[in-house]
């Protein structure tokens, strides 16, 4: 048997779960709480620079990544078994809202 | 073999498709966020009207029961970290718990900075 | 008194598996074995089953006692009220009544190549190894295939073609033994897609596991060293001999 290519998702997964585990409950803590920060002044600021836009990037990339990986072996576990269409359905979600992000953020 | 007949045999199992299932909040979650940087592209009016989605009871639902899945993957994943980091001094290894711990201050560390950098 | 719930089959004669019950007397001190040697030797000499060594060390006697993988031997009677239902090991073909067909287990262990590849011939034919060193792959070596993580894994059970924890711990087992020069030679079968990578890290098999392997840990070690080698090969492909 050939070894896998299964790194190249692998890889991101694991980033994305050990980001979204070290910063999502923060995160959805501050839209709950929406302090200052997160008034226009400062997320416009924030995003008008180019090291925020790569930090929006790569933190919607790799959260979106690592739950549609979850969400590719979550529905094997749970009986759908067309694991390929499964696959590209759910990384091709995340990679185009990551480029919609994108996107956008270019338009800041 | 279908899903009834596994998931449901042991708690240990339902844990386990709670943990997954985490990623569908976590994503939904993360899609409002982007839809929010489209609103922030369009100027202060959109914006405004974004953290005003936000305000509605359907988002506030919506955001604890992120926060909560959120925090249960958070948990689990450092709970896990030991396993995966078999640190060895000498002849023994570095005590799971220092390790998971480890994670878990590094949590309460970054979200500290991110409060104390968004208050 | 307590009431056994035993699976009985026998392909020569049943269509289709079936339950007998059978009332063995109560001992403070016994376990499951114990009742069925006992239902064996004074009820029912046609009940089947494997057993050795009687203190969970062999590997013989795993089946599913209310539904959950456990050694028929590491497990008391006086732990259970009620009936206690006593069937075959999960996701293996049933031979006959708690016997088990696992020729695919042992076909995957023999897979994983695990046998000493030496790195180099050893001086004054011996191999030095210090206290440290076997500290670092000891704990995978406590392994008694004794099938009970397979019958915990759900991916085991939805990808019969899934080299499984036991197979995949071995050959962790060997890869980390300093002696050993074989990794590359066995990621033919860990690396593989039904290698380490249909593993979604339950962690069901190191929960049931008896002699406390944690098959979990090394399957995701596993995964890490492949995902790092993987990416220094296509990545940076200089690095290659």
């Amino acid at each position: 048997m050939a070894k896998s290519n299964k790194p190249i998702v692998w890889g991101p997964f694991a980033a994305g779960g050990t980001l979204t585990a070290f910063l999502t409950p923060i995160l959805v803590l501050l839209t709950l709480l929406q302090p200052s920060g997160l008034s226009y002044e400062s997320m416009h600021a924030l995003a008008s620079h180019w090291a925020g836009k790569v930090l929006f990037v790569v933190v919607i990339f790799l959260s979106l990544w690592s739950a549609a990986h979850r969400m590719r072996i979550t529905a094997y576990d749970l009986g759908l078994r067309a694991d390929a269409f499964v696959a590209a359905l759910v990384y091709l979600a995340a990679l185009g809202c990551t480029g919609a992000a994108i996107y956008y953020l270019l338009r800041i | 073999m279908s899903t009834r007949e596994w998931v449901f045999r042991h708690p240990r199992y339902v844990r386990y498709m709670v943990r997954e299932f985490s990623c569908l909040f976590i994503a939904g979650w993360t899609v409002l966020m982007v839809w929010g940087l489209k609103q922030l592209a369009e100027g202060p009016a959109a914006w405004a009207a974004f953290l005003e989605l936000l305000r509605t009871p359907a988002s506030i639902v919506f955001q604890l029961a992120t926060l909560a899945f959120a925090a249960y993957h958070s948990i689990t994943w450092f709970n896990l970290t030991p396993k995966a980091l078999p640190l060895q001094v000498g002849e023994s290894f570095v005590p799971g718990w220092v390790v998971a711990g480890a994670h878990f201050a590094g949590w309460a560390i970054v979200s500290a900075l991110v409060l104390a950098l968004a208050l | 008194m307590i009431q056994l719930e035993v699976l009985r089959y026998n392909p020569e004669t049943d269509q289709e598996p079936r339950f007998q019950r059978y009332e063995v007397p109560f001992r403070d001190d016994w376990v499951v074995l114990d009742a069925l040697n006992h239902v064996k030797e004074e009820i029912d000499p046609t009940l089947s089953y494997r057993w050795s060594c009687h203190m969970a060390v062999c590997g013989s006697c795993g089946m599913m006692i209310n539904a959950e993988p456990k050694l028929a031997c590491k497990t008391f009677v006086r732990d259970y009220s009620g009936v206690i239902r006593v069937e075959p090991l999960r996701h293996f073909p049933v031979e006959r009544d708690l016997i088990t067909v696992i020729d695919d287990f042992v076909a995957k262990l023999a897979r994983v190549k695990p046998w000493l590849m030496p790195k180099e011939a050893p001086a004054n034919g011996e191999y030095r190894q210090t206290p440290a060193q076997l500290k670092r792959y000891k704990q995978f070596t406590l392994c008694i295939n004794c099938m009970l993580c397979y019958a915990a894994c759900p991916e085991y059970g939805l990808i019969p073609g899934y080299l499984g924890p036991a197979a995949i711990t071995l050959a962790h087992r060997w890869n980390r033994d300093s002696r050993d020069g074989g990794r590359e030679a066995r990621q033919e079968e860990i690396a593989a897609k039904e290698g380490a990578w249909e593993c979604s890290f339950v962690g069901a098999c190191s929960e049931v596991c008896p002699e406390h392997v944690d098959p979990a840990a090394a399957i995701q070690q596993v995964k890490i060293e492949n995902t790092v080698d993987w990416y220094k090969d296509h990545l940076m492909p200089w690095l290659k001999k």
